[in-house]
């Protein structure tokens, strides 16, 4: 079953247009990383295949037309990790990331055990159980980022849509959350993240999609995609390329001389 | 014959106070037991009710500021207008005003009071409805008429005096005057002057602006002598330095406390008023 | 976790809290009443005074209490959560000012004194139509900012009215009336008060309580809770009419009472983990509780004089207000 599967999505942002006919799909077990510079239409994509955001073409999620779904199945086939890292309240880490778990429950009803089974694994993956009793509002950037990982994997679908993930994690919990997804796409879920961190990027994911000024310009293994001719007229930048331990490195060195 | 005559006289005497009888007998007993909550009520009550017929008044009534009659009305009850406290005092007539309290006049009338309500008297007109009004409900009617006499009569050598045609601003806190339609409006007439808020066009209570009233030059400028012991902004005006310069000569303290309701002793203000203007015109 | 456990008896203190102080209330007032007699008197058939006094005196007062309390807790903590803002309240969807222009407009015009139930009914409008113009600029993808400046700007110009009508009414008597009004009183409101209010009110508790799984989500930002099945537009539907429906009310019959909706979800949120699904049932029995309290001080202080219940909320609520804010920066610092 396609997870994901858009085809001619257009948006528009007050009469600004911002993506164009865009189209792609997920299968289950790939793990995808959704590039390009800034501007580029990365969060606008990922906010409108959520219906975030009113859009005109066609958004499949989970094999159903998306329009004919309403929050509620939405959020049983597809987890949103938002850039903005918002916790209003202070409430306990413990309370966050159960918070995953309410679109599988009706009205008022509590935590089943295997609701609890699957908060304390996605604590667990995430590294943040020690923190479990913490105010998540007291947490550093990084730790807070992790919780709502840990919040967004709780609500165990099978499609995860991440906007920019790693930003303001230190490296090994960069690295730890990129094998995550890795680990989550090897279980036949699939995960779309945006970065910017080309290098995690290239390292990590089974295929990445280039987006620029709102089309999609390059769809494919990091190789193909990934290319010094692509760095310097989309990024505008130099980069280095290489191989460590069978898997691509990407480093940009300079800006690209016009 | 004379037999005859006698007993059609007799015959007809007792028709004729059979007839007197029967609307007394038709319409309500006579209230024995009245509450009144409502400051002019307490006053016309107390002046028109028979001995032991009222047995409470409000607790403005025994302020002299707001009433004439604060020494009468230490010898009743007091009650603040509250629902349970009257409820308590099983009245059997209750005279509100007709800004009393919605919630407790409502309330009372749930609980299966009468309530009758009064609106403020705007003239001498209504002030003798008002006391007519409250005799009637009060099986008093004479008394009452005795009251409305007393009025006539005081109206009546008012008028005597021929009209000084002087005129008179009334200027209160917060620069209020009374316009056409307000009891202080009568009041001035029936002292034979010309009131300046009439004459500029103001209906009702409404503010005067100090330069208007400078320019309109009063010959008699009425000021409420209420000292509340509490300054306010409202009274600021008063302490103006061009309202002192305008009043030192020609102000009057007017009293107040009989002025706010309607009753006979409102004419003691205007009587008041007569001789100040008379002065003046000696001057 | 421990949390956890002293949110159940957290709940059971302040539903013991209110039912005490209903019965407190019960029991002050000018007639000596003995506790038992009036108990009593309650549950009797019969028709003498003391029953009166307790059925169709009391009783209404100390019902309105808690019901008008328990709505500002209410609506205080749901708008709270909602708008994400800790320093959100009731009045700030502009109904207060609304119910009271439409209170006020009834004094002025004279229909209050034309029949008993115009005010109340009048305040109703009003409260009916600032939810329907604020509904109306807020769209239905609204968010919570547009809801906050369209409630703002109600609120203004229901405010700017009434001034007016205060200022060019030319009956002093009228604009005291009014002013009263606006400070809020349960003096001698009665069971056709309770009749009018109870449905409205209890319409608005449903309408707000159903919305603690919503709140809880959107402690995450209002994109993440849409993505986890929450229905935005439900949400801010469920959230302004269900003010609407039992502020509108409360004003209506009550005036507007301030403070209580602001400060009752502050002080109980640390109690309850801040969660905000847990804090709609703790502000409802805090706010009764708050306001059963004003109006049992209002009746001891001063007898006599007919203290506002407003007045007293405000002078309660301002200073501690203040304390929260001395709290808060030490805190920051």
């Amino acid at each position: 079953m396609t997870l994901l599967s858009v085809e001619n999505l257009s948006v528009e942002l007050g009469h600004r247009p911002v993506l164009h006919r865009l189209g792609f799909a997920v299968q289950p077990g790939e793990f995808i990383g959704l590039i390009g510079p800034n501007g580029a239409g990365k969060s606008t994509l990922l906010r409108s295949v959520l219906n975030l955001l009113p859009a005109q073409g066609q958004v499949r999620l989970c094999g159903t037309d998306a329009a004919a779904m309403n929050a509620r199945q939405r959020a049983a086939c597809v987890a949103y990790l938002a850039q903005e890292r918002e916790i209003a309240w202070a409430v306990p880490v413990e309370m966050v990331v159960a918070l995953g778990r309410s679109p599988h429950r009706p009205g008022f009803a509590a935590l089943t055990d295997k609701d609890r089974a699957i908060v304390d694994a996605a604590m667990r993956r995430m590294d943040v159980e020690a923190f479990r009793h913490r105010i998540a509002t007291e947490l550093s950037g990084g730790e807070k980022a992790r919780v709502l990982a840990a919040r967004a994997l709780a609500q165990d679908t099978p499609l995860l849509l991440a906007d920019e993930p790693t930003a303001g994690l230190d490296p090994a919990h960069q690295i730890a959350l990129m094998r995550l997804f890795d680990s989550l796409a090897a279980d036949g879920r699939s995960v779309v993240a945006s970065l910017h961190d080309l290098g995690l990027a290239a390292r990590w994911c089974s295929r990445l999609i280039l987006i620029d000024k709102g089309r999609i310009v390059a769809d494919g293994p990091p190789a193909s995609v990934l290319t010094p001719q692509s760095l310097r007229a989309i990024y505008g930048v130099e980069a280095w390329f290489g191989e460590a331990d069978g898997a691509p490195i990407v480093h940009p060195l300079d800006l690209a001389t016009p | 014959m004379m037999i005859l005559r006698t007993a059609l006289s007799c015959f007809v005497a007792a028709v004729l106070g059979m007839a007197a009888a029967l609307p007394t007998f038709a319409a309500e007993p006579t209230p024995r037991r009245i509450v009144s909550m409502n400051v002019c009520t307490d006053q016309l009550a107390m002046l028109i009710a028979g001995a032991g017929q009222l047995h409470s008044v409000s607790a403005l009534a025994g302020d002299p500021r707001a009433s004439a009659m604060a020494d009468e009305a230490r010898a009743f009850a007091v009650n603040h207008a509250l629902a349970e406290e009257i409820f308590l005092m099983e009245p059997d007539l209750i005279l509100a005003g007709t800004f009393s309290a919605r919630a407790t006049v409502g309330l009372l009338r749930r609980l299966g009071f009468r309530v009758e309500e009064f609106a403020p008297a705007r003239s001498f007109a209504d002030v003798r409805d008002n006391i007519r009004r409250i005799g009637a409900l009060l099986h008093r009617q004479e008394r009452a008429a005795e009251l409305v006499a007393q009025l006539d009569d005081g109206l009546a050598r008012l008028r005597a005096g021929a009209p000084s045609g002087r005129t008179i601003a009334l200027y209160e806190p917060n620069s209020y005057t009374a316009g056409a339609g307000t009891l202080a409006n009568d009041i001035f007439t029936a002292a034979g002057l010309v009131n300046i808020a009439e004459r500029l066009g103001v209906t009702g209570s409404t503010r005067l602006p100090l330069e208007q009233l400078i320019m309109a030059k009063p010959d008699l400028i009425g000021r409420s002598s209420s000292d509340y012991g509490a300054p306010a902004l409202a009274q600021e005006n008063l302490v103006h330095p061009a309202f002192r310069a305008l009043s030192r000569q020609d102000a009057i303290d007017l009293p107040v406390a009989k002025m706010i309701c309607g009753a006979p002793f409102t004419l003691d203000a205007a009587f008041m008023l007569q001789d100040a203007a008379a002065k003046q015109e000696r001057r | 976790m421990s949390a956890d456990r002293h949110y159940p008896l957290l709940l059971t203190l302040l539903a013991a809290a209110t039912l005490a102080l209903f019965l407190l209330s019960l029991t002050v007032g000018p007639a000596g009443i003995a506790f038992a007699d009036s108990m009593k008197a309650l549950f009797s058939d019969k028709a003498d005074g003391v029953a009166l006094i307790m059925r169709e005196i009391r009783l209404p007062r100390a019902i309105l209490g808690g019901m008008i309390g328990a709505t500002l807790g209410l609506s205080g903590a749901a708008l709270q959560g909602y708008l994400r803002n800790p320093l959100a309240e009731p009045g700030l969807l502009g109904i207060s000012a609304s119910a009271s222009l439409g209170a006020v407009l009834a004094i002025y015009t004279g229909l209050s004194a034309a029949f008993a139930l115009a005010l109340p009914l009048a305040a109703l409008t009003g409260a009916v139509a600032a939810v329907l113009v604020v509904q109306a600029l807020a769209g239905q993808r609204g968010g919570a900012l547009i809801v906050i400046l369209a409630g703002i700007a109600v609120t203004s110009f229901a405010g700017a009215m009434t001034s007016l009508a205060l200022n060019l009414s030319p009956n002093p008597f009228a604009a005291l009336e009014i002013m009263f009004w606006m400070l809020g009183s349960l003096t001698d409101r009665s069971m056709v008060h309770v009749w009018l209010s109870a449905p409205f009110m209890l319409v608005g508790w449903l309408m707000l309580g159903s919305l603690g799984r919503a709140l809880d989500a959107l402690t995450l930002g209002s994109e993440t809770a849409a993505s986890m099945g929450i229905e935005l537009r439900k949400v801010q539907f469920l959230a302004v009419f269900g003010t609407a429906a039992s502020v509108g009310a409360a004003t209506a019959v009550a005036g507007a009472i301030g403070f209580v909706g602001l400060v009752v979800p502050h002080i109980l949120r640390p109690l309850v983990g801040a969660r905000p699904s847990r804090l709609l049932p703790a502000s409802a029995l805090g706010g009764a509780c708050v306001v059963l309290t004003a109006d049992i001080l209002v009746r001891i202080i001063a007898p006599e004089r007919d203290l506002k219940l407003g007045v007293l909320t405000a002078i309660v609520g301002a200073p501690f207000f203040l304390w929260l804010v001395f709290r808060t920066r030490r805190s920051l610092l």
